[in-house]
């Protein structure tokens, strides 16, 4: 067991026969058209692109977990030197949002600017901008808020139990809502519960990961200034500019014609710049002034403010035979999404269409919540929706290893999905490769197999009786949710009501519980005043604005 | 005190390309007058290699030079409609487009080369070097050069291709959970060594022997730092970094890289890397994206070589040395396993 060193080697001689490798530029070591810029510090981050006149955007944020915004008095902060505006949700044209609006995904459940309530430490409620960043600085500190504290939930658990502090108006019971349908998103696949009792062994676990940041070089945030003929140009670190581009004309209520991004090409973004809100708010700064707008995050904010990757919470039961042979695995997991949707209620699909892990196991189950607390809002990060529950998994397999007595490297390769194996997601596998992987990297270490294990493969051993749907599949109807109708996205059969061809079709509204909610919510003018009703209400969201939508599937489904 | 040897094992596939598709990627490819091609992207590459690996499957397509081919990209006026790059999708879909597109300007440059030989198109081949010849004679041939010269000012023609490239968006089933997630899956396994110190609790990771399955190693360079870098990030997850150490508290969360911990060079272990290559059947030349899945396998398996260690099982993250120090605690001290 010698510390080894570095190398890198293309083992071409497995599935050489599946490739063709006689090829002039494919599998080069091509120098990359960028390298020198990049390492020579010459490549430009988009805060390189400054402007004359250039004012600085920073926020004003909650001090509390939860609490409701009694009054904002900027009066002291407007009379600071240097600030040119201050900015609050009155002045964000349609300030509820949810970056998967675009797909036709979920409600819109988040302000830009908060007027009503606050539900995560440092939740922006308004915005000063001024002549430099320091005098923005100054002046954040001279906005007044009233605050009324409210009761915060920090743990996903807690969060799901009546009684709970409410965390987003609208999921009222801290749980997304999957397919207007359900609390969780479920996997059923055989009949775990008989196969557990058939079982030789039962293993349990329970693994968390903890909140992490994505650490890009350059901190999210944009500039924008107008262009030529009422158009205004932003430069922005984004990781999707036409998602970037799609929010902006949604939350400014401009056509897509008017915005001109120009994206990075250096500081990194792993997951953390997909739904920034950077760009509505500098252009929107570049709209009240007339000049041009920054808005950044220094790296406080990019650690604590701007979205992590999100916690997870997973519970595994497997069933074991005497041999090593998987037979059942029920996973329980909780994301937990913070205050506000972001893109954790996709990534659970994901996550979920990934079960069981790379194995074949007839029987899998698995119920997983979006959970809403009182915390930063979780993001995309690096392998999202899959690192929290490969975690979950592997550490798993460690412990199924101990309790039948086997090699680890051994059980997985026993356990390895092969090609035309049935999936729990009810697809049949293809292009398998993990028996490969566990074999090469165990001869690396020096870590002996057996020699069936040896020889096995992923292109044999599959299919046949694996490759069969399960003859029986229990399902149940636990989490039933009413009140909520689904969007056309992941959404089996379409979306249940028809559009009407003049105008898109608005999100569905979830009712205050119990009644069951209206097919469509009137576009209401301005947000109302704070409420002094202890459950607050959803500020009511105009009908889907002029903005483009990328759901393709949307868009066919409904013609 | 006693520093404890350990190892551990973790085997990973990972879904390439956002969950259930309905994610375009478009691409348009053009020559200039001079047999030089710009492909226009609004494509992101904040790092990450996209522009070089785009450049490199154009070049292999259009069968020209690399150094004849320029990637263009991050600017909506100019580049037309991707959906971001997230889900280890830019690879696999913008590869995709801008296969398609090339193919497009390939043809009509073909057809264009073909006029001034006075021979089919169908009998052209590309050397890679800036020759379109008649296949089987070389001889009988012209520079993509003059070939596009003529094109553009002696026949009319555009020399220009379109490319899009979309996998429907799936249902999912509520009551099952069945969908089509993507089409294709990258692999990974590996063997971590770790020390861990019975009188700190401190794990330092020695030593990491990988194998990946990325489809096509499209550019091994790339490929390297990009499993190079993931694996760094795995182990940072593993044992180093929270925004929120105390979860589901919120106490004590960091707010500069003073207080949020990563390794730096000095933790750098050893890693020999191995690549393996399965084609994926509609990845760009079998590729698939190696840019996410490389992280993940480390986060178990530096647990469980934790546990092969010093008999403590830590099933939160981060392993940070008081978790490590409880547990060889709560056990009555360290307890070697060394069983992998």
């Amino acid at each position: 067991m010698s510390v080894g060193t570095n190398g890198f080697e293309l083992r071409k001689e497995i599935f050489a026969d599946e490739r063709d490798d006689n090829l002039n530029e494919i599998g080069k070591r091509t120098r990359r058209q960028d390298i020198e810029g990049h390492v020579t510090g010459r490549s430009p981050f988009y805060d390189d692109h400054l402007f004359d006149g250039l004012l600085h955007m920073r926020c004003v944020r909650s001090p509390h977990h939860h609490a409701r915004v009694r009054r904002i008095d900027t009066a002291a902060a407007e009379r600071m030197p240097g600030v040119v505006r201050i900015v609050t949700g009155r002045d964000v044209p349609v300030n509820l949002n949810t970056l998967l609006s675009l797909l036709d995904f979920g409600l819109d459940d988040e302000p830009i600017l908060s007027e009503a309530k606050v539900a995560y430490k440092g939740e922006p409620v308004a915005a000063v901008i001024a002549e430099t960043e320091a005098q923005a600085r100054a002046a954040v500190q001279a906005v007044r808020v009233e605050w009324e504290v409210l009761p915060h939930v920090l743990d996903v658990e807690e969060a799901l139990k009546p009684g709970a502090p409410s965390v987003n108006p609208a999921y009222p019971k801290n749980a997304f809502v999957y397919h207007g349908k359900y609390d969780h998103q479920k996997l059923r696949y055989g009949d775990l519960d008989r196969a557990l009792a058939q079982a030789d062994h039962v293993v349990e676990g329970r693994y968390q990961m903890s909140p992490i940041e994505q650490a890009p070089m350059e901190t999210c945030g944009a500039i924008a200034a107008q262009e030529q003929n009422g158009r205004y140009v932003c430069y922005t670190g984004t990781q999707a500019l036409f998602f970037s581009l799609g929010t902006a004309s949604k939350v400014l209520n401009l056509p897509s014609s008017r915005l001109h991004f120009i994206g990075g090409t250096v500081g990194g973004g792993f997951g953390g710049k997909v739904d920034s809100v950077h760009e509505p708010l500098a252009i929107l700064g570049t709209m009240l002034t007339g000049r041009p707008v920054k808005f950044q995050w220094d790296r406080e904010e990019e650690m604590q403010v701007g979205a992590p990757r999100g916690a997870e919470r997973w519970y595994i039961t497997d069933g074991v035979m005497a041999d090593g042979r998987i037979v059942a695995r029920r996973f329980t997991g909780y994301f937990d999404c913070g205050a506000y949707t972001r893109l954790s209620s996709y990534a659970i699909i994901k996550g979920v269409g990934h079960l069981p892990g790379p194995y074949t196991i007839p029987n899998v189950y698995a119920d997983v919540y979006c959970v809403y607390t009182n915390r930063t809002p979780a993001t995309a990060m690096r392998g999202f929706g899959i690192t929290g529950v490969d975690f979950a998994i592997e550490a798993h397999m460690d412990k199924v290893a101990e309790t039948v007595g086997m090699n680890p490297v051994e059980l997985r390769i026993l356990n390895a999905y092969r090609d035309g194996d049935m999936k729990a997601h009810r697809r049949v596998a293809k292009n398998c490769a993990l028996v490969e992987c566990c074999q090469v990297a165990a001869e690396k270490a020096g870590v002996r197999l057996s020699p069936d294990l040896l020889a096995a493969s992923s292109k044999t051993g599959g299919g046949g009786a694996r490759g069969q749907l399960p003859a029986h599949t229990a399902t149940d109807q636990n989490g039933r949710v009413e009140g909520y109708s689904s969007g056309s996205y992941a959404q089996k059969g379409g979306a249940s009501a028809p559009a009407s061809p003049a105008m898109p079709t608005p999100m569905p509204q979830p009712a205050p519980p119990p009644a069951p909610a209206p097919a469509a919510s009137p576009p209401v003018a301005s947000a109302p005043p704070p409420q002094p009703a202890p459950a607050a209400q959803p500020a009511k969201k105009p009908a889907r604005s002029g903005a483009m939508r990328f759901s393709s599937l949307s868009g066919f489904r409904r013609r | 005190m006693t520093v404890h040897k350990g190892r551990g094992f973790a085997a990973i596939n990972y879904p390439i390309g956002m969950n259930l598709g309905g994610d375009p990627s478009q691409a348009l490819v053009h020559s200039n007058p001079d047999g030089k091609f710009t492909v226009a992207l609004s494509a992101i590459d904040l790092g990450q290699g996209m522009k070089s690996v785009t450049r490199q499957i154009a070049a292999e397509t259009l069968g020209v030079p690399i150094a004849d081919v320029y990637v263009d990209t991050a600017d909506s006026d100019t580049g037309p409609h991707d959906m971001g790059s997230f889900a280890s999708r830019g690879t696999h879909r913008m590869g995709n487009a801008v296969i398609q597109a090339s193919l497009e300007a390939r043809a009509v440059m073909l057809e264009a080369a073909a006029e001034e030989l006075e021979v089919d198109a169908g009998d052209l081949v590309t050397d890679g070097q800036g020759n379109i010849h008649v296949r089987g004679a070389p001889s009988r041939s012209i520079t993509t050069m003059a070939a596009a010269q003529a094109a553009q000012f002696k026949q009319g023609r555009t020399i220009a291709g379109r490319g899009i490239f979309l996998i429907p968006l799936s249902d999912v089933d509520p009551d099952t959970g069945e969908m089509s997630p993507v089409t294709t899956f990258a692999h990974a396994a590996l063997v971590v060594e770790v020390t861990v110190d019975d009188e700190t609790g401190e794990v330092e990771v020695v030593d990491i022997q990988s194998a990946y399955e990325v489809g096509r190693a499209l550019n091994p360079g790339l490929v390297e730092q990009q499993l190079r870098g993931g694996a760094w990030m795995g182990m940072s997850h593993a044992a180093w970094e929270t925004t929120e150490p105390y979860y589901p508290a919120r106490d004590h969360g960091p707010v500069d890289f003073n207080h949020y911990a990563m390794p730096g060079p000095g933790d750098l272990p050893t890693h020999h890397i191995s690549v393996l290559e399965r084609p994926a059947e509609d990845g760009p030349y079998g590729g698939k994206g190696p840019g996410e899945m490389c992280a993940n396998p480390m986060l178990p398996a530096v647990v469980n070589a934790v546990y092969d260690a010093v008999g403590v099982r830590i099933d939160e993250l981060p392993v940070t040395p008081e978790k490590v120090l409880r547990g060889i605690r709560a056990n009555g001290g360290a307890k070697p396993r060394q069983a992998l």
